[in-house]
């Protein structure tokens, strides 16, 4: 079987996950990479659920959200916007390459963009290849 | 009623916890008068093969500190979960990994490296590394084997209560060996310490809102002694940690470096961390943000201090 990246996409309710819907809608065309997960905002996304997502199997995790200002809860997605670059500075450190995780703002009308930010985001991890962590490796250790 | 048989034991680890145990005192007395030490490499003469000739489940209970890194310690920890019928995780480095831990973020191959070739104080120009076997003219010597990742001992084998602490605290000792000695013991699998909420619980300092323009390792600047470290640009880990402690650390001017290990239902401790710290960050432009996030030099080894080995990735991926 030839190898597809596997994404995984927290879109928010509000602006992103509409966005996304649009695209849809219009019928355009654009990567089946992303397995889209909505979350009520893009602060909804705690570190930790990147981290389970390549822990269960992912190739990369893109976070859309509202643009800044424009959060249906005022302030969730700059916080969304700290919290990223932190997360990528850590991951860097356990061999998790930066182009595996993207953070971008796409409204709900902006279908167009939510195609062409999902079709990057498939190229960029199709290059990097899967991501298979140190784990089986270390079970092999775990003779129990 | 019979004397309990208590065993202590320790893989990879500083021997703290040895000191931890002893921190209780004068209750080492009542401790004494209700059980016998059958085993503790540390303080008396028992060896191996005596403990394997125990019977199964003839020692009532085991605290076993240290993580398990190489094949002896897996060893052991196997041969003293059949030999007890409670197994304790003791210490940080039993219960999560702990700072032998941090080796995750490296291999074998860079470990040993490092530690027989690179390091200053080494002359070592044969490239002499460590074997499993070597065959000497006297005959076969042996060393355990060091694997490529540290696991904890829940990692390794069941384990029936966690004691948490770098060591644990004399209160934290002291709730488990009353709950043994009283017979009262919790459900398996229960982390027993005094608070299941944060440090931040037990802290008496004063916490208002807390938005950070800099971060600050603690020998750059002297904190004021009643406001929360983490609003003053310090990275406290009280927030992401469990309890129980009475945070002894805030109270001495030093942030809680996260030895307790993950507050109730939090899954990832580093992670919660990451996600504590990045939240009081006092920025909206991307470009401060980042320059904020600069500072915070080592944000891994910070956030997982005492736990990579049982956070959801276990350690980092080598290329
Ligand atoms: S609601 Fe969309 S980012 Fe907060």
């Amino acid at each position: 079987m030839v190898w597809e990246p596997k994404i995984v996409g927290f879109l928010c309710n509000w602006c992103s996950y509409r966005g996304a819907d649009l695209a849809g809608i219009s019928r355009l065309k654009f990567a089946p990479n992303v397995k889209v997960i909505r979350v009520p905002c893009s602060a909804r996304v705690e570190p930790a659920f990147v981290l389970k997502a390549f822990q269960s199997g992912a190739d990369g995790v893109i976070i859309l959200g509202c643009h800044p200002g424009d959060c249906h809860y005022s302030e969730g997605n700059y916080k969304t916007m700290r919290r990223v670059p932190l997360l990528k500075k850590m991951l860097a450190q356990l061999g998790i390459e930066d182009d595996r995780v993207a953070l971008d703002w796409v409204s709900a009308s902006e279908g167009e963009k939510f195609a062409s930010v999902v079709d990057a985001m498939t190229e960029k991890v199709r290059a990097l290849g899967p991501f298979t962590s140190n784990n089986a490796e270390e079970l092999e250790h775990a003779k129990t | 009623m019979p004397k309990l048989k208590l065993a202590l034991y320790w893989a990879s680890s500083c021997g703290g916890c040895e000191i931890g145990q002893l921190q209780i005192g004068t209750k080492l007395l009542q401790l004494a008068a209700v059980a016998d030490i059958v085993f503790w490499p540390v303080a008396i003469d028992v060896k191996y093969k005596d403990v394997e000739a125990m019977p199964d489940k003839s020692i009532d209970v085991c605290l076993f500190n240290g993580s398990i890194r190489t094949s002896e310690q897996e060893h052991m920890a196997k041969m003293l979960r059949d030999k007890s019928n409670v197994l304790i995780s003791y210490g940080a480095c039993a219960c999560n990994g702990g700072i032998p831990g941090l080796a995750n973020f490296y291999n074998r191959d860079m470990i040993f490296n490092r530690a027989y070739i690179e390091t200053p104080s080494t002359d070592n120009a044969g490239k002499t590394m460590p074997q499993t076997s070597f065959q000497s003219p006297q005959g076969v010597l042996t060393l355990p084997e060091f694997y490529e990742t540290v696991r904890s001992l829940a990692q390794t084998v069941d384990v029936d209560y966690f004691v948490p602490g770098c060591p644990p605290e004399e209160r934290t000792t002291w709730l488990a060996l009353e709950a043994l000695i009283e017979g009262k013991l919790p459900p398996k699998g229960t982390v027993i310490s005094n608070n299941v909420k944060a440090v931040c619980d037990d802290c008496p300092r004063k916490k208002n809102v807390k938005k950070v323009k800099s971060f600050y390792r603690t020998f750059q600047m002297v904190p004021e002694p009643e406001t929360c470290l983490l609003e003053q640009g310090l990275i406290c880990a009280g927030i992401a940690t469990r309890g129980g402690c009475g945070a002894p650390c805030p109270q001495a001017n030093m942030p809680c470096t996260g030895c307790y290990g993950a507050p109730e239902g939090v899954i990832d401790q580093g992670a919660h961390l990451l996600g504590a710290v990045a939240s009081v960050i006092d920025s909206t432009d991307p470009d401060e943000i980042k320059s904020i996030i600069d500072n915070i030099s080592d944000p891994a080894g910070t956030f997982y201090r005492y736990s990579l080995p049982v956070s959801l990735l276990r350690r980092a991926k080598i290329k």
